[in-house]
Protein backbone atom coordinates (compact mmCIF):
# COMPACT_ATOMS: atom_id res chain seq x y z
CA UNK A 1 0.00 0.00 0.00
CA UNK A 2 1.29 3.44 -0.83
CA UNK A 3 2.19 5.83 1.94
CA UNK A 4 -0.41 8.57 1.73
CA UNK A 5 0.10 12.13 2.92
CA UNK A 6 -0.55 12.39 6.66
CA UNK A 7 -2.49 14.95 8.67
CA UNK A 8 -0.71 18.27 9.02
CA UNK A 9 0.56 18.31 5.42
CA UNK A 10 -0.49 21.08 3.07
CA UNK A 11 -2.84 19.49 0.52
CA UNK A 12 -1.21 19.59 -2.93
CA UNK A 13 -3.02 21.88 -5.34
CA UNK A 14 -4.66 20.35 -8.41
CA UNK A 15 -6.80 21.39 -11.30
CA UNK A 16 -8.71 18.55 -12.94
CA UNK A 17 -11.56 18.18 -15.37
CA UNK A 18 -14.87 17.41 -13.70
CA UNK A 19 -16.84 17.68 -16.95
CA UNK A 20 -15.60 17.75 -20.55
CA UNK A 21 -15.46 21.55 -20.50
CA UNK A 22 -15.04 22.39 -16.82
CA UNK A 23 -12.11 22.15 -14.45
CA UNK A 24 -12.09 22.19 -10.67
CA UNK A 25 -9.12 23.41 -8.62
CA UNK A 26 -8.64 22.61 -4.97
CA UNK A 27 -7.87 26.29 -4.31
CA UNK A 28 -11.38 27.22 -5.50
CA UNK A 29 -12.69 25.35 -2.47
CA UNK A 30 -10.49 27.17 0.04
CA UNK A 31 -12.50 28.40 3.00
CA UNK A 32 -14.52 25.19 3.35
CA UNK A 33 -13.61 21.70 4.45
CA UNK A 34 -12.99 19.42 1.46
CA UNK A 35 -13.34 15.66 1.34
CA UNK A 36 -11.19 14.04 -1.35
CA UNK A 37 -12.20 10.46 -2.03
CA UNK A 38 -9.73 8.67 -4.30
CA UNK A 39 -11.22 5.43 -5.62
CA UNK A 40 -9.80 2.90 -8.06
CA UNK A 41 -12.34 2.99 -10.86
CA UNK A 42 -15.79 3.98 -12.05
CA UNK A 43 -18.17 1.04 -12.47
CA UNK A 44 -16.49 -1.57 -10.30
CA UNK A 45 -19.16 -2.79 -7.87
CA UNK A 46 -17.26 -1.88 -4.71
CA UNK A 47 -16.68 1.69 -5.90
CA UNK A 48 -20.32 1.99 -6.81
CA UNK A 49 -21.18 1.09 -3.26
CA UNK A 50 -18.75 3.58 -1.79
CA UNK A 51 -19.82 6.43 -4.05
CA UNK A 52 -23.50 5.52 -3.64
CA UNK A 53 -23.02 5.65 0.11
CA UNK A 54 -21.34 9.07 0.01
CA UNK A 55 -24.08 10.28 -2.29
CA UNK A 56 -26.64 9.36 0.37
CA UNK A 57 -24.58 10.83 3.18
CA UNK A 58 -23.92 14.05 1.27
CA UNK A 59 -26.46 16.03 3.37
CA UNK A 60 -24.51 15.05 6.51
CA UNK A 61 -21.26 16.24 4.93
CA UNK A 62 -22.97 19.45 3.90
CA UNK A 63 -24.05 20.10 7.48
CA UNK A 64 -20.35 20.69 8.10
CA UNK A 65 -20.18 22.94 5.05
CA UNK A 66 -17.93 20.38 3.39
CA UNK A 67 -17.44 19.77 -0.33
CA UNK A 68 -16.95 16.20 -1.55
CA UNK A 69 -14.86 15.43 -4.64
CA UNK A 70 -14.37 11.91 -5.99
CA UNK A 71 -11.14 11.27 -7.93
CA UNK A 72 -10.08 8.39 -10.12
CA UNK A 73 -7.97 7.93 -13.25
CA UNK A 74 -11.08 7.45 -15.38
CA UNK A 75 -11.71 10.00 -18.10
CA UNK A 76 -14.43 12.64 -18.05
CA UNK A 77 -16.81 10.71 -20.29
CA UNK A 78 -16.68 7.66 -18.08
CA UNK A 79 -17.20 9.89 -15.04
CA UNK A 80 -20.15 11.58 -16.72
CA UNK A 81 -21.82 8.27 -17.56
CA UNK A 82 -21.09 6.84 -14.10
CA UNK A 83 -22.40 9.92 -12.30
CA UNK A 84 -25.55 9.91 -14.41
CA UNK A 85 -26.17 6.21 -13.91
CA UNK A 86 -25.77 6.45 -10.12
CA UNK A 87 -27.39 9.89 -9.77
CA UNK A 88 -24.32 11.25 -8.04
CA UNK A 89 -24.70 14.79 -6.71
CA UNK A 90 -21.01 15.61 -6.28
CA UNK A 91 -18.18 16.14 -8.79
CA UNK A 92 -15.92 13.35 -10.03
CA UNK A 93 -12.49 14.62 -11.05
CA UNK A 94 -10.54 12.90 -13.82
CA UNK A 95 -6.89 12.29 -12.86
CA UNK A 96 -6.44 11.25 -16.44
CA UNK A 97 -3.62 13.24 -18.04
CA UNK A 98 -0.87 12.91 -16.97
CA UNK A 99 -2.42 9.76 -15.59
CA UNK A 100 -2.54 9.60 -11.82
CA UNK A 101 -0.41 12.71 -11.31
CA UNK A 102 -2.63 14.12 -8.56
CA UNK A 103 -2.95 10.73 -6.86
CA UNK A 104 0.87 10.48 -6.89
CA UNK A 105 1.17 13.88 -5.25
CA UNK A 106 -1.04 12.59 -2.39
CA UNK A 107 0.88 9.30 -2.19
CA UNK A 108 -2.24 7.50 -3.34
CA UNK A 109 -1.23 5.99 -6.68
CA UNK A 110 -0.67 2.30 -7.33
CA UNK A 111 1.90 2.19 -10.13
CA UNK A 112 1.65 -1.58 -10.53
CA UNK A 113 -2.09 -1.46 -11.08
CA UNK A 114 -2.36 1.92 -12.76
CA UNK A 115 -5.17 3.02 -10.45
CA UNK A 116 -5.46 5.16 -7.35
CA UNK A 117 -5.66 3.77 -3.86
CA UNK A 118 -8.97 3.86 -2.04
CA UNK A 119 -7.76 6.82 -0.01
CA UNK A 120 -9.67 9.49 1.88
CA UNK A 121 -8.51 12.97 2.82
CA UNK A 122 -10.32 15.58 4.85
CA UNK A 123 -8.77 18.98 4.17
CA UNK A 124 -9.51 21.90 6.46
CA UNK A 125 -10.62 25.34 5.33
CA UNK A 126 -6.99 26.49 5.17
CA UNK A 127 -5.98 23.73 2.78
CA UNK A 128 -4.20 21.55 5.33
CA UNK A 129 -4.88 17.83 5.53
CA UNK A 130 -6.71 17.24 8.81
CA UNK A 131 -7.20 13.49 8.41
CA UNK A 132 -6.26 10.83 5.90
CA UNK A 133 -6.99 7.15 5.56
CA UNK A 134 -6.02 4.48 3.07
CA UNK A 135 -8.37 1.51 2.90
CA UNK A 136 -7.52 -1.91 1.49
CA UNK A 137 -8.53 -1.72 -2.17
CA UNK A 138 -11.38 -4.21 -1.87
CA UNK A 139 -12.89 -2.69 1.27
CA UNK A 140 -15.40 0.13 1.30
CA UNK A 141 -14.11 2.44 4.05
CA UNK A 142 -17.57 3.84 4.72
CA UNK A 143 -18.16 7.34 6.01
CA UNK A 144 -17.65 7.16 9.76
CA UNK A 145 -14.01 8.28 9.57
CA UNK A 146 -14.93 11.25 7.40
CA UNK A 147 -17.79 12.25 9.69
CA UNK A 148 -15.56 12.00 12.75
CA UNK A 149 -12.83 14.06 11.05
CA UNK A 150 -15.34 16.74 10.07
CA UNK A 151 -16.62 16.87 13.63
CA UNK A 152 -13.09 17.18 14.98
CA UNK A 153 -12.26 20.20 12.79
CA UNK A 154 -11.85 23.39 14.80
CA UNK A 155 -15.00 25.46 14.49
CA UNK B 1 -13.41 -2.00 14.43
CA UNK B 2 -16.78 -0.43 13.83
CA UNK B 3 -19.27 -0.27 16.65
CA UNK B 4 -22.90 0.59 16.84
CA UNK B 5 -22.95 4.28 17.73
CA UNK B 6 -26.65 4.34 18.60
CA UNK B 7 -27.35 1.71 21.27
CA UNK B 8 -30.38 -0.53 20.93
CA UNK B 9 -33.28 1.03 22.81
CA UNK B 10 -37.03 0.86 23.21
CA UNK B 11 -37.30 3.13 20.16
CA UNK B 12 -36.11 0.24 18.02
CA UNK B 13 -38.22 -2.40 16.36
CA UNK B 14 -37.17 -5.58 18.11
CA UNK B 15 -38.22 -9.19 17.74
CA UNK B 16 -37.40 -11.04 20.93
CA UNK B 17 -36.39 -10.19 24.46
CA UNK B 18 -34.32 -7.02 25.01
CA UNK B 19 -32.43 -8.99 27.68
CA UNK B 20 -31.45 -11.81 25.27
CA UNK B 21 -27.72 -12.66 25.43
CA UNK B 22 -27.30 -11.80 21.77
CA UNK B 23 -28.83 -8.92 19.85
CA UNK B 24 -28.48 -8.90 16.09
CA UNK B 25 -29.02 -5.51 14.46
CA UNK B 26 -29.50 -5.21 10.71
CA UNK B 27 -29.26 -1.98 8.74
CA UNK B 28 -31.22 -2.65 5.59
CA UNK B 29 -32.94 -1.28 2.51
CA UNK B 30 -36.23 -2.78 1.31
CA UNK B 31 -35.20 -2.45 -2.34
CA UNK B 32 -31.74 -3.99 -1.88
CA UNK B 33 -31.58 -7.48 -3.39
CA UNK B 34 -28.96 -8.54 -0.84
CA UNK B 35 -31.34 -7.59 1.97
CA UNK B 36 -34.05 -9.74 0.41
CA UNK B 37 -31.49 -12.53 0.26
CA UNK B 38 -30.61 -12.02 3.94
CA UNK B 39 -34.26 -12.03 5.03
CA UNK B 40 -34.79 -15.83 5.17
CA UNK B 41 -31.31 -16.20 6.68
CA UNK B 42 -32.35 -13.98 9.59
CA UNK B 43 -35.52 -16.06 10.02
CA UNK B 44 -33.39 -19.21 10.04
CA UNK B 45 -31.09 -17.70 12.68
CA UNK B 46 -34.08 -16.80 14.83
CA UNK B 47 -35.34 -20.38 14.63
CA UNK B 48 -31.90 -21.79 15.32
CA UNK B 49 -31.08 -19.63 18.36
CA UNK B 50 -34.60 -19.22 19.70
CA UNK B 51 -34.81 -17.06 22.83
CA UNK B 52 -31.06 -16.51 22.95
CA UNK B 53 -31.27 -14.15 19.98
CA UNK B 54 -33.18 -10.91 19.50
CA UNK B 55 -33.36 -9.07 16.21
CA UNK B 56 -33.50 -5.34 15.50
CA UNK B 57 -34.05 -3.80 12.07
CA UNK B 58 -33.00 -0.24 11.24
CA UNK B 59 -33.50 1.61 7.98
CA UNK B 60 -30.64 2.41 5.65
CA UNK B 61 -32.34 3.25 2.34
CA UNK B 62 -30.01 4.06 -0.57
CA UNK B 63 -32.54 6.38 -2.10
CA UNK B 64 -30.48 7.53 -5.06
CA UNK B 65 -30.15 4.05 -6.50
CA UNK B 66 -33.34 2.54 -5.05
CA UNK B 67 -36.28 4.89 -5.66
CA UNK B 68 -38.74 2.74 -3.64
CA UNK B 69 -36.47 2.19 -0.66
CA UNK B 70 -37.53 5.33 1.21
CA UNK B 71 -41.32 5.02 0.76
CA UNK B 72 -41.05 1.32 1.63
CA UNK B 73 -39.17 2.17 4.84
CA UNK B 74 -41.80 4.79 5.67
CA UNK B 75 -44.59 2.27 4.96
CA UNK B 76 -43.00 -0.15 7.44
CA UNK B 77 -42.77 2.64 10.02
CA UNK B 78 -46.41 3.53 9.37
CA UNK B 79 -47.35 -0.07 10.12
CA UNK B 80 -44.98 0.01 13.11
CA UNK B 81 -46.83 2.97 14.60
CA UNK B 82 -49.85 0.66 14.67
CA UNK B 83 -48.04 -2.33 16.08
CA UNK B 84 -47.57 -4.14 12.78
CA UNK B 85 -43.98 -3.33 11.87
CA UNK B 86 -42.74 -6.88 11.50
CA UNK B 87 -45.68 -8.02 9.40
CA UNK B 88 -45.12 -5.15 6.99
CA UNK B 89 -41.33 -5.63 7.10
CA UNK B 90 -41.67 -9.27 6.07
CA UNK B 91 -44.21 -8.55 3.35
CA UNK B 92 -42.11 -5.77 1.83
CA UNK B 93 -39.02 -7.95 1.60
CA UNK B 94 -40.98 -10.92 0.31
CA UNK B 95 -42.57 -8.76 -2.40
CA UNK B 96 -39.52 -6.71 -3.24
CA UNK B 97 -39.92 -7.17 -6.97
CA UNK B 98 -43.27 -5.41 -6.91
CA UNK B 99 -42.43 -2.45 -4.64
CA UNK B 100 -44.57 0.56 -5.46
CA UNK B 101 -47.64 2.49 -4.38
CA UNK B 102 -50.01 -0.27 -5.53
CA UNK B 103 -48.19 -2.85 -3.44
CA UNK B 104 -48.10 -0.57 -0.38
CA UNK B 105 -51.90 -0.15 -0.53
CA UNK B 106 -52.41 -3.85 -1.07
CA UNK B 107 -50.21 -4.73 1.90
CA UNK B 108 -51.93 -2.15 4.12
CA UNK B 109 -55.28 -3.74 3.32
CA UNK B 110 -53.97 -7.24 3.93
CA UNK B 111 -52.76 -6.11 7.38
CA UNK B 112 -56.10 -4.41 8.10
CA UNK B 113 -54.49 -0.97 8.03
CA UNK B 114 -55.99 2.00 6.23
CA UNK B 115 -54.62 2.29 2.70
CA UNK B 116 -55.68 5.96 2.39
CA UNK B 117 -53.97 6.78 5.71
CA UNK B 118 -50.80 5.08 4.51
CA UNK B 119 -50.97 7.02 1.27
CA UNK B 120 -51.37 10.27 3.21
CA UNK B 121 -48.48 9.39 5.54
CA UNK B 122 -46.22 8.79 2.54
CA UNK B 123 -47.38 11.98 0.91
CA UNK B 124 -46.72 14.02 4.06
CA UNK B 125 -43.46 12.16 4.70
CA UNK B 126 -44.73 11.61 8.22
CA UNK B 127 -42.11 8.98 8.99
CA UNK B 128 -39.20 10.46 7.06
CA UNK B 129 -37.39 11.89 10.09
CA UNK B 130 -37.49 8.51 11.80
CA UNK B 131 -35.99 6.83 8.73
CA UNK B 132 -33.34 9.55 8.38
CA UNK B 133 -32.39 9.18 12.04
CA UNK B 134 -31.78 5.46 11.47
CA UNK B 135 -29.72 6.26 8.39
CA UNK B 136 -27.55 8.87 10.11
CA UNK B 137 -26.89 6.58 13.07
CA UNK B 138 -25.89 3.86 10.61
CA UNK B 139 -23.49 6.12 8.75
CA UNK B 140 -21.85 6.99 12.09
CA UNK B 141 -21.57 3.31 12.99
CA UNK B 142 -19.69 2.25 9.88
CA UNK B 143 -22.58 0.97 7.83
CA UNK B 144 -21.11 1.09 4.34
CA UNK B 145 -23.68 -0.81 2.37
CA UNK B 146 -26.68 -3.02 2.91
CA UNK B 147 -27.26 -5.26 4.65
CA UNK B 148 -24.85 -4.50 7.49
CA UNK B 149 -25.18 -6.57 10.65
CA UNK B 150 -24.04 -5.80 14.19
CA UNK B 151 -23.73 -8.57 16.75
CA UNK B 152 -23.92 -7.23 20.31
CA UNK B 153 -22.85 -3.86 18.99
CA UNK B 154 -19.87 -5.00 16.91
CA UNK B 155 -20.03 -4.82 13.14
CA UNK B 156 -20.02 -8.22 11.47
CA UNK B 157 -17.54 -7.90 8.62
CA UNK B 158 -17.74 -11.28 6.94
CA UNK B 159 -20.32 -12.95 4.75
CA UNK B 160 -23.94 -12.82 5.88
CA UNK B 161 -24.73 -16.37 4.79
CA UNK B 162 -26.22 -18.50 7.59
CA UNK B 163 -23.05 -20.40 8.51
CA UNK B 164 -20.99 -17.26 8.94
CA UNK B 165 -23.57 -15.29 10.90
CA UNK B 166 -24.44 -18.24 13.13
CA UNK B 167 -20.78 -18.84 13.91
CA UNK B 168 -20.31 -15.18 14.82
CA UNK B 169 -23.42 -15.27 17.02
CA UNK B 170 -22.21 -18.45 18.77
CA UNK B 171 -19.00 -16.64 19.61
CA UNK B 172 -20.91 -13.70 21.06
CA UNK B 173 -23.10 -15.92 23.26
Amino acid sequence: MASILPAGTLAPEFSLHVTPDQKLSLSELRGKPVILAFYPADWSPVCGDQMALYNEILPEFQKHGAELVGISVDGVWSHAAFAKDRHLHFPLAADFEPKGEVARSYGAYRSDDGVTERALFVIDKNGVIAWSYCSPLAINPGAEGILQALEDLPK
Amino acid sequence: MSKLSVPVSTKDHMEGDPAAPCILVEYGDYQCPHCAHAHPIVKQLQLHFGKRLSFVFRNFPLTQIHPWAEPAAEAAEFAGAQGKFWQMHDLLLENQRNLGDALFSQLAISLELSAPQLEAALEEQAFRSRVRADFTGGARSGVNGTPTFFINGQRHNGSFEFDFLSEAIEKAL
